[in-house]
């Protein structure tokens, strides 16, 4: 649909637009990510961690999908703002296409991930990670289609609640426990029995496996296939979600 | 010429902790074509309810419309292409700068780069804001931004402009040239105009015709010399007065609120 794309590119234009002059939100994102990796990090450099790779090529993935969890989960506090400010109605009573405002947005914050994420590769390397140029776009990939759908889904709900107070303890409330449960910090195979069965519930956990898989370079391994499939149906089900609750949202 | 609005039956009912509550309680009314009307009412009568489904950002619980001749519920597309709405709230983004969200608003009512730019000088143009374009919305005063608003509402020439409270906040001054300004809007463009108020003053002035409701309900409607005539016993009786004897109280519910204890 022509008209969704040309709709989309408009609003990604003025947000891209926005994030550009803010710049303080891009910095803001990566100061978590940029702790663990520095405070962190090192700290694992002679761990054993049960899988292969060294311990900057496990740790970087998580940091990455860690990035995205936490920058795309948030990214609806931005709408909140506008919604108050009444820039949201003012746009849904013309006839731009009520995907294209979601589209848009969630186009912007991928965007500014992967910029994040560039960052937070390039300083890994200087800490001491080596990856194959490949993995670490395959990496890429993972955390853009993990930043599409929790963006999605993360505007829908926020067209739903009327405050910030509302929103942040739910996200929070789902966010770290899913980061505790996909073994971002630490690979899952150092967990007993039981918490390694209730991590493969968490869709995050695949992701994570996958881009550890690419970082090493190990293409052909099981971990990345799941978690290519695991990105494509978490991205199916937000978006499909996400772009409905969004369009019928009284905002 | 048929009427540029028609609601049937339209109503709005949402579920709180202590049951359905009916903001809105099936309206009928029709808006004629090139009129001023007045829809005045108490705060929280259900203006803006109202308001909001007849601009398709709310789906009404119950009833039909018809709006700019387009049903609200099967084509709400082709209403939001025919009509202007400037909401309470402005919906101005304060970091963004006057010329950007005119061209906006153009693109988004489907005007190429060149014709939105344009568009945007002939608005800031007729609504005195040229000097003002290349300012952030931030450093507007209350009644520039009601301009901006406005003219970003006119930015597809609607033949129907819904504008909720537009003098509210505003001074004495900008509140008489912005009622000078949706004369003029109705005048050179032949635009019907829908103006909810609580203003007693403002709806005198400006509607050639009034519907007053309250509690979710058309409790009275006509011209403003009838009402007064009907409801207030001559055609000279205060708007106030005609008011009070057509709802039971002030036009602001607090002044004849009874006291919480």
């Amino acid at each position: 649909m022509p008209t969704v794309l040309a709709d989309s590119r408009l609003i990604f234009a003025r947000y891209a637009r926005q994030t550009l002059r803010s710049r303080i939100s891009l910095i803001f994102g990566l100061m978590q990510p940029m702790l663990f990796l520095g405070l962190f990090g090192p700290l694992l450099e002679d761990v054993p961690l049960g899988r292969e790779g060294d311990s900057w090529q496990i740790l970087v993935p998580g940091l990455l999908i860690q990035l995205g969890l936490f920058s795309a989960a948030f990214a609806g506090i931005g709408i909140l703002i506008e919604k108050q400010l009444g820039i949201v109605e003012r746009m849904r009573v013309t006839p731009v296409s009520r995907t294209a405002l979601l589209l848009g947005r969630v186009l912007r914050d991928v965007a500014m991930l992967l910029v994040q994420s560039l960052v937070l590769v390039l300083a890994g390397v200087a800490f001491g990670l080596r990856a194959p140029v490949l993995g670490v776009l395959i990496g890429f990939v993972f955390v853009a289609v993990l930043a599409l759908s929790l963006a999605s889904l993360s505007y829908a709900f926020a067209m739903r609640v009327r405050t910030a107070q509302e929103f942040a303890p739910v996200i929070n409330s789902i966010n770290l426990p899913a980061m505790l449960l996909s073994g971002i910090l630490l690979p899952m195979a150092l967990a007993p029995t039981w918490l390694d069965v209730v991590s493969h519930f968490v869709p995050f956990r695949y992701l994570v496996e996958g881009v550890r898989a690419a970082f090493v370079g190990d293409y052909g391994d099981s971990s990345l296939a799941l978690g290519a499939l695991a990105s494509v149906l978490l991205a199916a089900f937000s978006l499909t979600l996400g772009t409905r609750l969004f369009r019928t949202a009284g905002a | 010429m048929a009427p540029i609005l028609t609601t049937h039956d339209l109503a709005q009912a949402y579920p709180t902790k202590h049951g359905l509550v009916e903001a809105v309680r099936g309206i009928d009314m029709t808006v004629e074509n090139g009129e001023i009307l007045g829809f005045l009412g108490p705060n929280g009568a259900g203006k803006t309810t109202t308001l909001r489904m007849l601009t398709t950002l709310l789906a009404p619980t119950r009833g039909s419309a018809t709006v700019a001749g387009h049903d609200l519920a099967t084509e709400p597309r082709a209403v939001r292409q025919k009509i202007g709405y400037v909401a309470q709230s402005s919906g101005l983004d304060p970091q963004e700068r006057v010329r950007s969200e005119l061209v906006l608003q153009g693109r988004l009512y489907r005007l190429s780069r060149t014709e939105a730019e344009a568009r945007a000088e002939e608005l800031a143009a007729d609504l005195d804001l040229t000097d003002l374009l290349d300012r952030k919305c931030s450093e507007l005063s209350g009644g520039q931004r009601r301009r901006l608003d406005i003219a970003m509402a006119l930015t597809h020439r609607p033949a129907l402009l819904f504008l909720d409270e537009p003098t509210t906040g505003l001074d004495p001054g900008s509140r008489a040239d912005l009622w000078e300004l949706v004369r003029r809007i109705r005048q050179q463009e032949g635009t019907t105009i829908f103006l909810t108020t609580h203003y007693l003053d403002e709806a005198d002035a400006l509607a050639d015709r009034l519907v007053i409701i309250d509690h979710g309900e058309i409790v009275a409607e006509g011209t403003p010399t009838a009402l007064k005539e009907q409801y207030g016993g001559s055609p000279d009786a205060s708007l106030q007065d005609t008011f009070i004897a057509i709802t039971g109280h002030g036009p602001r519910r607090e002044e004849n609120a009874p006291i919480a204890v």
